[in-house]
């Protein structure tokens, strides 16, 4: 096939770049307020009735919204081997606790309310709670531990060693980002309550979410003035090929002094954190005011923003190496080769625009507010 | 590597696999049942058939969320436990990975929720279109899999490159026009239609005999008789065409399945029923049918089909041509590609057989320099171990044959003798419904065990293909999935109970009303027309 020819390796390797993070901000975006929701149950709802209301606004997404992490997992597997080899054998311990947390969840939504059973239905909301809370620590402490660089290495077979512990992993500032991840999520969910729910539970939510907004900020900044000050960064080294085999031993990398430099050589992508803080205090607000649309919105933003600010920071690297710099994975070493990542955009262009229609339409209709009457009108079908 | 570490991979593997492969024929099967249950709702207007939607629809939700949740468990576990294998062949497994995730699952699980949520929200028809979407996006999902799995057992449209230290896609075409992977697939989700089926006639087969819901029970028994009939012939047709398939690339597994040490004249006979023994190298006591295996395998009189042990001397050849390959890849490495075109070529010539060099590995870290002894020891190791797989094949036959018989008799009382199943007959359907799972389950036991010792066959043995993880590692993950799995098994299996027991929910003032109704159009008292709204 001479097709894939007609767009260059490296172009499309930054586009497979840019995909990764459509997918992971994608999840972030529609599966975060599944997570945040998880979360909040057991604040938002005091009775049953009110925790099946919150459940329930998640009750017919839920599924499809997951299907972004899968997805994710996929597509790093298919555009990004090394980064799927290495990354989920070295985090393994943390790996198995987000599958089980993800295995808790849809369960715990599917079971829960098909028993009478107080017991059931207790278990199965703390089910929820962790299925809610622990993926959303975890991303926010890998988060972390990418950007100290993570101790692994490669042999000459390319075979990956993982030095660490999963101990190892909860280091301060990693809880730190696994702070920014918990409260940037809880207050999305909160957001999503505000939007879907009336009475109690919006209000427990939008008092919850202001909070979690405000410690967002903090948690954020805080992280900020960390990574600046006192986390090493990375930078490659000699010529750097971009469009060379996909081998990480070839090119040769560096710490430097810290990963701020990227802010001078491309100042643009201060957007990013700013949006990250400008969403955030806007979310704030919207909570504090109560206006539902705007509120997601801004919440969304922040997402978007937060989560971009990071890999904007580390490109060209994606996953640096502590132990053994040169081993560090980055846009030029660690791809498929020039034709997967080609038929793999092809399938994207195709079904991306597709998957964003259908789901806009299951919203939609899904749109309004989930209410206790709701709930007991159609005790038999709802979650 | 740690072998250890490789054997509790597998069985993590396996297991998970196995695990998962519980749900999965079953959402494959019913979500197609329940969308023909609607399709006759939305033409025909009557109640009945809604209700029969519904009611299989809420017993398809318990079983798909967990086929679901244990479905993520798949798409991460290479990478966890196998990531040797993820580096070495993601460039072309990980693609229908993904193309299932874009295309088919997305579809199916953004749909469910409509399904369960939208009867009050979609008219009739738009519920109809979600409800085949879900059964399409199920059966998609299927087919991106096996094309997946179907290039581990014939690795077809890449080669390796010795730059990068992995294989990688020289044509997506061949990937996914693999004649394996859609053998295989059509098989498998064959084997799902047919799993449904039986659950359906087993259910209500005991609501007959408890004299509950009769109505819902007979239209399902139609269903899923005759639905469950032409999956059945299916199943064998495929898995017919799978063996051919397999006769080409597989040779090592089909001989291993029929237990065929030498290679016989052609047309080879099908061996029954014998006892393989691996030591002895022969299957003692066999029976065997002349021609057969030769017919099936070859579609000819005159075809041969090599048995187990010629097949061990031409892996011999093939790992001394990959000590070639292995020695021009070194040469690749140290001069960081820039290499003779006499290194070139001669790698050209014999990276077809890396993958046998690599079979060394288990013995010696430099396949160079391996003894004669080691690399005899490598070319015995080709042979997966025969009575399970000898066993397994000829009982998951035996279970489709039997599925046949029964579908096809159901298809004829159902058809032709108005429903009247004497009550040993539907005890019979009854107690049948776990079969289908253990064919299934065979079905893969036989297709992956009989892989080994490849994890993609000629290309990465197993043993070098996992992560290096400690024991502990595995030892907490295992103890943590057969704990988690088994306890979800048990819920999910006492709501499934539940929701059978409970039966369906009857609208009875709707199903008069639909009745009083179909009287008066019957006798022609007000038009079709109005009597539909």
């Amino acid at each position: 096939m001479i097709l894939h020819q007609l767009v260059d390796f490296e172009i499309l390797r930054i586009i497979w770049w840019l995909l990764l993070g459509v997918l992971l901000t994608g999840f972030a975006l529609t599966d975060g307020f599944d997570l945040g929701v998880g979360a909040l149950l057991p604040f938002v709802g005091r009775t049953d009735v009110e925790r099946r209301i919150a459940i329930n606004t998640i009750g017919p997404v839920w599924e499809g919204n997951q299907v972004w992490f899968i997805l994710g997992g996929g597509a790093i597997f298919a555009a990004w081997p090394p980064l799927y080899a290495v990354s989920f054998s070295g985090f393994y311990l943390a790996m198995f606790a987000v599958l089980a947390a993800l295995i808790l969840r849809p369960v715990g939504f599917k079971y829960r309310s098909k028993r009478d059973s107080v017991v059931w239905r207790s278990s199965w909301d703390w089910a929820l709670f962790v299925g809610g809370a622990v993926p959303a620590l975890i991303f926010g402490v890998a988060m972390g531990n990418v950007l100290q660089g993570v101790p692994f290495r490669f042999n000459e077979d390319l075979m990956v060693f993982y030095d660490g512990t999963f101990f190892g992993l909860l280091n301060p500032f990693a809880l730190l980002t696994g702070a920014v991840s918990v409260s940037m999520l809880v207050m999305h969910g909160a957001a999503w309550l505000q939007l879907k729910t009336d009475g109690a539970v919006r209000e427990r939510a939008r008092a919850i979410g202001a909070v979690a907004a405000l410690v967002t900020i903090a948690t954020y900044a805080l992280a900020g003035v960390w990574l600046a000050l006192g986390i090493k960064g990375y930078a490659l080294t000699g010529t750097i090929i971009t469009d060379g085999p996909s081998n990480p031993l070839l090119s040769d990398t560096l710490r430097t002094a810290g990963w701020f430099s990227a802010f001078a050589e491309r100042p643009w992508i201060a957007v990013a954190p700013a949006a990250g803080f400008i969403g955030a205090i806007l979310a704030f607000l919207g909570l504090r005011a109560g206006k539902d649309v705007a509120t997601l919105l801004y919440s969304k933003l922040a997402i978007i923003g937060i989560i971009s600010s990071v890999g904007l920071t580390m490109f060209p690297f994606i996953l640096p190496s502590s132990i053994d710099p040169k081993s560090s994975l980055t846009v030029w070493n660690s791809s498929s080769s020039h034709l997967t990542l080609f038929v793999m955009l092809v399938a994207a262009v195709i079904f991306v625009p597709i998957i964003l229609a259908y789901t806009a339409w299951v919203y939609k209709v899904m749109w309004g507010k989930v209410t206790a009457k709701a709930i007991n009108d159609n005790e038999s079908s709802v979650y | 590597m740690d072998i250890d570490i490789v054997e509790l991979s597998r069985l993590q593997f396996a297991m998970t696999a196995m695990y998962h492969f519980l749900f999965v024929p079953l959402t494959l099967g019913l979500s197609i049942i329940i969308a023909i249950m609607e399709t006759v709702y939305v033409m025909t207007d009557r109640p009945i058939w809604r209700q029969m939607t519904k009611f299989w629809g809420t017993l398809f939700g318990i079983n798909f969320v967990l086929g679901v949740a244990t479905g993520i468990t798949m798409e991460f576990q290479f990478g966890m436990n196998w990531s040797y294998y993820s580096h070495y062949v993601g460039d072309i497994f990980g693609a229908p990975l993904a193309v299932e995730g874009l295309m088919a699952f997305f579809l199916e699980a953004t749909f469910v929720g409509l399904f369960f949520f939208g009867w009050d929200r979609l008219t009739k028809r738009a519920h109809l279109v979600v409800t085949w979407l879900v059964a399409i996006g199920s059966n998609f999902s299927a087919l991106w899999i096996l094309i997946a799995n179907g290039w581990m057992q014939n690795p077809v449209g890449a080669e390796f490159n010795p730059m990068s230290m992995r294989m990688e896609m020289t044509s997506f075409f061949d990937v996914v026009f693999n004649q394996v992977a859609q053998a295989k697939f059509v098989h498998t989700v064959s084997a799902g239609y047919v799993t449904a089926s039986v659950f359906v006639l087993g259910v209500s087969a005991w609501y007959l005999l408890k004299n509950r819901h009769t109505d819902l029970a007979r239209r399902s028994i139609a269903v899923a008789a005759s639905f469950g009939l032409a999956s059945a012939l299916s199943v064998v047709v495929l898995g017919d065409e799978s063996g051919y398939s397999v006769s080409h690339s597989q040779k090592m597994k089909l001989a291993a399945i029929e237990g065929m040490w030498d290679t016989e004249p052609a047309p080879a006979a099908f061996t029954l029923i014998g006892f393989p023994d691996q030591s002895a190298r022969e299957t003692h006591y066999a029976i065997h049918i002349p021609y057969v295996m030769g017919l099936i395998g070859t579609r000819s009189l005159t075809g041969e089909i090599p048995g187990i042990n010629d097949l061990v001397s031409q892996a011999e050849t093939r790992i001394r041509s990959g000590i070639i390959a292995y020695d021009a890849l070194m040469s690749y490495r140290a001069n960081r590609g820039k290499v003779t075109p006499e290194v070139a070529s001669t790698f050209e010539e014999h990276s077809a057989d890396l993958g046998f060099a690599l079979l060394l590995k288990r013995y010696v870290d430099d396949p160079r320099q391996a003894s004669d002894e080691q690399v005899k020891m490598a070319a015995n190791d080709t042979v997966p171990t025969v009575w399970p797989l000898f066993w397994a094949f000829r009982l998951m036959v035996a279970l489709g044959l039997a599925f046949i018989g029964i579908l096809a008799w159901f298809f004829w009382m159902a058809s032709f003798r108005r429903m009247q199943f004497p009550r040993l007959a539907l005890w019979l359907a009854v107690i049948i419904i776990p079969t289908p799972w253990i064919a299934a389950e065979l079905g893969w036991f036989v297709a992956e065990f009989g892989r080994q010792p490849w994890t993609v066959d000629g290309v990465l043995p197993t043993a070098l293909s996992a992560s290096q993880l400690s024991v502990v590692d595995l030892a907490i993950t295992l103890a943590g999935f057969v704990l988690f799995y088994t306890v979800l098994f048990i819920v999910e299996m006492g709501l499934m109970l539940k929701y059978i027991r409970k039966g369906p929910y009857i609208d009875g003032p709707e199903t008069d009303d639909w009745q009083r109704k179909h009287r008066q159009r019957l006798s022609g008292l007000i038009p079709h027309a109005q009597a539909a709204e």
